[in-house]
């Protein structure tokens, strides 16, 4: 016995062992672990079995094809041109039907495309507003309303506007900060009740939850493309692929003491697109 | 023997023996590097077998469930029936985390074995005429394989697979003109929505495999009527294949090579965990884990996101987001991969039929571009987990960032340059072989004990 066939025998055993174990282990239920090393191996023996086996045993073997032309020649070609063309020739006799023909095929085309419209709604304005409105106010994902005097200097919170949890892209972070590092623009002086800033958490370069606050330098960062919006400036970008800065939400705090907006955004949120302007 | 009436009543039938006898004795030229696109042809059907196995279990539905399966941490938690369905893969049906684990790893493998197989034919020039039509079909399936990939990904529903579904809407998006009605209309509404992972399954169960299957018909068949590609030798010429029968000693091979291969993924699915759901958590649309990384072959267009700046011009008043310069650059990079065969033909001027392969340093420009393209995804790869670097190096990512913007522009150029010298540095070195006697000498020990030396000829 050559040794390739010993060595293959020994393969295969070890195979069909490892065979056996994987039924076994599947019977009792064992871990993915043992299903896995079972079945590898079982593979593996088999594999390179085959390998070893047919090496051994099938000799080295050179067989050598001749290429032919590719072609099939000029008289093929033009007997299969002149086919061509006298089909065409017959289709084409009557021009009118023929015309008339690529005119149904081409219309009725056209209406299988029409269904394509079904599977998705007009943009339109969807995407420029949130359901933030004067009044509305500010409540956690379990649908909790915040207290402004909940919130510590250094705290963030992600809101929604209260009863519309589900509007995902009205998602909002709150974040309490010394009102007098603030330099924000004028009009925007009235949007922060108490230090309490609210900005939409929909990175404006790829939609990502700006999920990551960096407290010491008050910059919010999205872990998805590194774009770094500084809350200071009223989150404009310093670092990354984003262009425009967090939207601003204008908020208030209600006799009652909760936060709620003034309006919706500053700005359309999320990533821009060719209508999102109109 | 059984297989001689197989053959008589076959025969019988359809006549197939005279096709058999040929087929038989084809012949497949050897080298290991003819042997990776097997490695992604098998990894196919391990996809479609462990796939098939996934979707008796799996439901690709949006609708939330209050999670009560075997996984007690999210005990409770309102998750979707998808999320729900693949937790139940993974710890309640028999052996289906190993299935799922077995068919991720093997998304992960079919990828890398489909780069390497069309690296071989890049660097060896097998597309060159007549094979230009192989080449394009084999461009297809790199891009559907690709999209297969991450479709398949997505539909866990889990935190990490929604956060890359909703880049993908938003790079959709940015598309000057069509970007909303586009991202609208392949995903269903404005995101995030009920509609997206239906269509998802549809299209990685249905419509790219069997696109993938379709074009894979099609380049083994064009491969079989074209005969393979071999590299000069002796008795090897532009006219003739030399190689080892199709019948046993390749299809021994190539059914080892397929063994091995399930071996090794099912090994792989077993020993090492892959893509846990269950540590990410369930999607939620404000919620994201850091790190965010894709599988790897996303990661060069990850990268390529991170890395653009921020520029966003108006054009009529409306804005072209900054996501879509990325884009427009894959698009026509996967252009220019397309037409490869053709811009090279025309630049060398060299439109003959080519059936011996060159070695990559023969063609010197050739392996410069190829080494320059492969540095510069290479570059965008690592750029796409920056994030993790950071943590590990604690440094600030944007240094890496800069780092990696830069290294887009040098590292290719410099690689490149290297390839260039190398390949004329050994094209030189070829021909000073050929062109005389080699300095090689073969020694061999002779049964009287003594050496005897023989200067090879070339």
């Amino acid at each position: 016995m050559s040794a390739a066939v010993r060595w293959a025998n020994i393969l295969f055993a070890g195979s069909l062992l490892a065979s056996l174990g994987f039924m076994a282990a599947y019977i009792a239920s064992a871990p993915n672990l043992v299903l896995g090393a079972c079945l590898g191996l079982a593979l593996a023996g088999l594999g390179i079995g085959v390998a070893v086996w047919s090496k051994g045993v099938m000799p080295p073997e050179e067989v050598v094809d001749q290429r032919e032309a590719f072609s099939s020649g000029p008289s093929a070609r033009t007997e299969a041109e002149e086919e061509l063309l006298a089909g065409e020739a017959a289709i084409g006799r009557n021009r009118f039907v023929a015309g008339l023909a690529v005119a149904a095929a081409g219309t009725c085309g056209v209406a299988a495309l029409f269904p394509i419209r079904s599977l998705g709604q007009n943009p339109g304005s969807t995407l420029l507003h949130t359901a933030w409105r004067n009044g509305r106010r500010a409540v956690t994902a379990e649908g909790v309303p915040v207290k402004a005097s909940s919130m510590v200097l250094g705290d963030v919170l992600t809101v929604f506007p209260e009863g519309h949890t589900d509007d995902v892209n009205a998602a909002t972070l709150l974040v309490r900060l010394n009102p007098n590092l603030l330099q924000l623009p004028p009009e925007r002086s009235a949007w922060v009740p108490g230090g309490i800033i609210g900005f939409s958490k929909i990175c404006t370069h790829a939609g990502c939850p700006v999920g990551l606050y960096r407290q010491t330098a008050n910059q919010l960062l999205c872990p998805c493309h590194q774009s770094t919006f500084d809350v200071l400036h009223g989150a404009r970008v310093i670092f990354g692929p984003a262009v425009k800065p967090l939207p601003q939400l204008p908020l208030l705090v209600d006799a009652g003491g909760y936060v709620q907006a003034s309006s919706d955004f500053s700005e359309p949120v999320g990533p821009e697109s060719w209508g999102s302007t109109s | 023997m059984i297989s001689a009436r197989v053959v008589r009543w076959l025969d019988d039938r359809l006549g197939t023996a005279s096709f058999a006898k040929n087929a038989l004795r084809k012949a497949f030229p050897d080298h290991w590097s003819f042997m990776i696109g097997e490695v992604a042809l098998y990894s196919f059907l391990i996809l479609i077998a462990t796939g098939t196995f996934l979707t008796f279990f799996f439901d690709a539905s949006s609708t939330p469930v209050v999670y009560r399966g075997a996984y007690t941490p999210l005990a409770g938690a309102t998750v979707s029936t998808a999320y729900d369905s693949a937790l139940r893969i993974s710890f309640q049906v028999h052996a289906g985390l190993l299935f799922r684990q077995v068919h991720h790893w093997t998304a992960l493998v079919f990828l890398a074995a489909i780069v390497a197989h069309m690296a071989r034919i890049f660097f060896t020039g097998a597309f060159r005429r007549p094979r230009e039509l192989n080449w394009l079909i084999g461009t297809t399936l790199l891009i559907l394989a690709i999209a297969d990939g991450f479709t398949g990904y997505s539909l866990p529903d889990d935190l990490l697979s929604g956060t890359g579904v909703r880049i993908a809407y938003s790079a959709l998006l940015s598309v000057p003109f069509v970007g909303g009605w586009a991202a609208f209309l392949f995903f269903g509404g404005a995101y995030p929505t009920t509609e997206t992972l239906r269509r998802f399954f549809s299209l990685h169960i249905l419509i790219v495999p069997a696109a993938i299957a379709g074009a894979l018909v099609l380049h083994l068949a064009m491969i079989w009527r074209q005969k393979h590609t071999q590299f000069a030798g002796p008795g090897r010429t532009e006219s003739n294949v030399v190689g080892s029968p199709l019948w046993p000693v390749y299809a021994m091979r190539s059914l080892s090579i397929g063994l091995v291969t399930a071996a090794v993924v099912v090994l792989l699915g077993g020993l090492v965990q892959i893509n846990p759901i269950w540590l990410y958590g369930p999607y939620q649309a404000w919620v994201v884990s850091s790190p965010a990384q894709p599988d790897w072959y996303v990661g060069w267009a990850d990268g390529a996101l991170r890395l653009f700046p921020g520029v966003s011009p108006r054009v009529f008043g409306h804005p072209i987001p900054s996501p879509f310069w990325p884009l427009l650059i894959i698009g026509i990079f996967f252009i220019c991969v397309y037409l490869w065969p053709f811009i090279e033909r025309a630049v060398s001027k060299d439109g003959a039929e080519h059936h011996l392969l060159d070695r990559p340093w023969q063609s010197p420009w050739r392996a410069t571009v190829g080494v320059a393209v492969l540095s510069a995804t290479l570059v965008l790869t690592l750029a796409g987990s920056d994030d993790v670097q950071a943590r590990y190096l604690h440094v600030a990512v944007e240094y890496l960032a800069w780092i990696y913007r830069i290294a887009f522009f040098v590292a290719p150029a410099v690689l490149g340059f290297a390839t260039y010298w190398l390949c004329r540095e050994l094209g030189a070195r070829e021909r000073e072989h050929l062109a005389g006697e080699s300095p090689w000498e073969t020694v061999r020990r002779t049964p009287q004990g003594g050496f005897d030396g023989e200067r090879e000829r070339v």
